[in-house]
């Protein structure tokens, strides 16, 4: 076996605990969920045509910023605390921010369940519903999103309460 | 004597529209009702006869802060001044699971030293109450945003006026009568506006105040109106009106009504509400043209 062999055997066994290694370490500290098929449909929505509400929303560090002042508020949120009691907020968080950075055109892909799978038998109900864009409100205003801007984000998730009021 | 009965009645009323309010949400725990919930200002505000809607308005929105999981209720005090005349009106309404709203309102159409001119006599004043009743029956006007079906919801007010004599004197067929309505309301979000058309059956004249039907014309009419409001904050909506209205007594002609108006939530249980309303002629004093104001509280 000459040098090159040698090399290139190496580099296969290196690579191989890749290939074959549980299909999620890419999002450590995330529960495992039911298996399900990913895809940009289960966003909710059709994302906006152009980027132009993805740079309103100051591009992914601004999602990043809104998303993480959201689920902080919410977790504290006495409305709503108790819905977010034993959920991955890990998971949540990165879901979140791929969610809204696809829906505003900000490209990439939604790799979380689709809305109604998400939220079963969490028993959301309206108020539930409408505390958490009180709170998303609260946190694009933080972030300096314009208030026309940030309805053009809600008018995208409001009709997401379908599948998300199962009470 | 007679006002002063009146404010009593309307006391009354709204104490028993609030305890039947309380009532349904000292129940809500046995029955984990629920109370707030609604985003501020989707239940629009009191309108001048006392059902949810804009100042002149009645929109397919059942007031309160509550949703299809609870009771809500509210309060207004409005005032319309006017050149020649002020109209108060105190208001009360409770909505039952976002689906069904009961209102009340008194209207005190003062004519003040109008009335010496009128030959009524100066502080003359027309009293009104408004029994109203608005049931949703689709769509909804917030989160169908997919969608260009409004929410649309069916009502009728039943308007008892004091001064029959002086309604018939003047021409009118009767002291009361009763509105039907369809309105339809639809919160367009990508452009934040507030859309709201509403077709009104209706013989009143003047909304009821100089009675009903007319020694000109004396059958229904179907009358239109209107709002569209843009939603500066969610706390603060700037907007116009426009209401047509018959035109059924010979002695004076009836002008639509049109209005500017600025609704600010402070929170979900106040909210005020000014206008600059042109209501045109009344009685036969022309460009009535003034300030109206609306304080709105509840739950």
């Amino acid at each position: 076996m000459n040098c090159f062999a040698l090399l290139a055997l190496a580099a296969a066994l290196m690579a191989a605990p890749a290939a074959f290694a549980d299909p999620s370490p890419d999002h450590p500290g995330e529960q495992t969920v039911d298996p399900y098929t990913p895809s940009n449909a289960n966003a909710g929505a059709r994302p906006m045509g152009d980027k132009a509400m993805f740079d309103a929303f100051h591009g992914r560090e601004g999602i990043s910023h809104i998303v993480d002042s959201l689920v902080d508020r919410a977790v504290a949120d006495p409305r709503i605390s108790d819905i977010f009691k034993n959920q991955d907020l890990v998971r949540l968080r990165r879901t979140l921010k791929e969610q809204f950075t696809y829906l505003l055109g900000g490209g990439g892909d939604y790799s979380g369940r689709d809305m109604k799978a998400a939220h079963k038998d969490m028993g959301i109900q309206d108020a539930d519903f409408n505390a958490l864009v009180e709170d998303l409100q609260w946190a694009m205003s933080k972030e300096g999103v314009p208030f026309r801007d940030q309805n053009r984000l809600l008018a995208l998730l409001a009709p997401m309460h379908r599948d998300v009021v199962t009470k | 004597m007679a006002k002063s009965f009146k404010l009593c009645v309307w006391a009354v009323g709204m104490a028993a529209a609030l305890g039947f309010g309380a009532l349904g949400a000292g129940t809500a725990s046995a029955q984990a009702l629920r109370e707030g919930g609604k985003l501020l200002l989707t239940d629009g505000v009191s309108n001048i006869e006392g059902a949810s809607g804009g100042g002149l308005a009645t929109w397919a929105v059942i007031g309160g802060d509550e949703t299809k999981d609870g009771i809500g209720a509210s309060v207004a005090a409005t005032d319309v001044h006017l050149p020649a005349y002020d109209l108060r009106v105190y208001s009360g309404k409770v909505g039952l699971y976002n689906r069904l709203e009961l209102s009340y309102a008194h209207q005190e159409f003062d004519t003040g030293s109008t009335g010496g001119k009128l030959g009524l006599g100066d502080g003359f004043t027309f009293d009104q109450d408004v029994y109203g009743a608005k049931v949703r029956l689709l769509g909804d006007a917030v989160y169908d945003q997919d969608s260009w079906l409004p929410q649309v919801a069916a009502g009728l007010q039943y308007k008892v006026n004091d001064k029959s004599a002086i309604i018939h004197a003047v021409g009118g067929k009767s002291a009361e009568g009763v509105d039907y309505y369809l309105a339809a309301t639809k919160l367009f979000l990508n452009e934040s506006l507030v859309v709201d058309a509403t077709f009104r059956y209706t013989k009143a004249n003047q909304t009821g105040i100089l009675g009903f039907g007319g020694d000109k014309h004396d059958a229904y009419s179907p009358e239109f109106e209107g709002s569209i409001g843009y939603l500066l904050t969610r706390h603060f909506v700037i907007g116009a009106e426009y209401r047509t209205k018959p035109d059924n007594l010979g002695f004076a002609k009836e002008d639509n009504w049109s209005d500017l108006f600025a609704a600010y939530a402070f929170n979900s249980h106040l909210s005020l509400t000014a206008a600059y309303v042109d209501t045109g002629s009344i009685a036969t004093f022309e460009n009535q043209r003034g300030l109206y104001l609306s304080l709105q509280a509840g739950f």
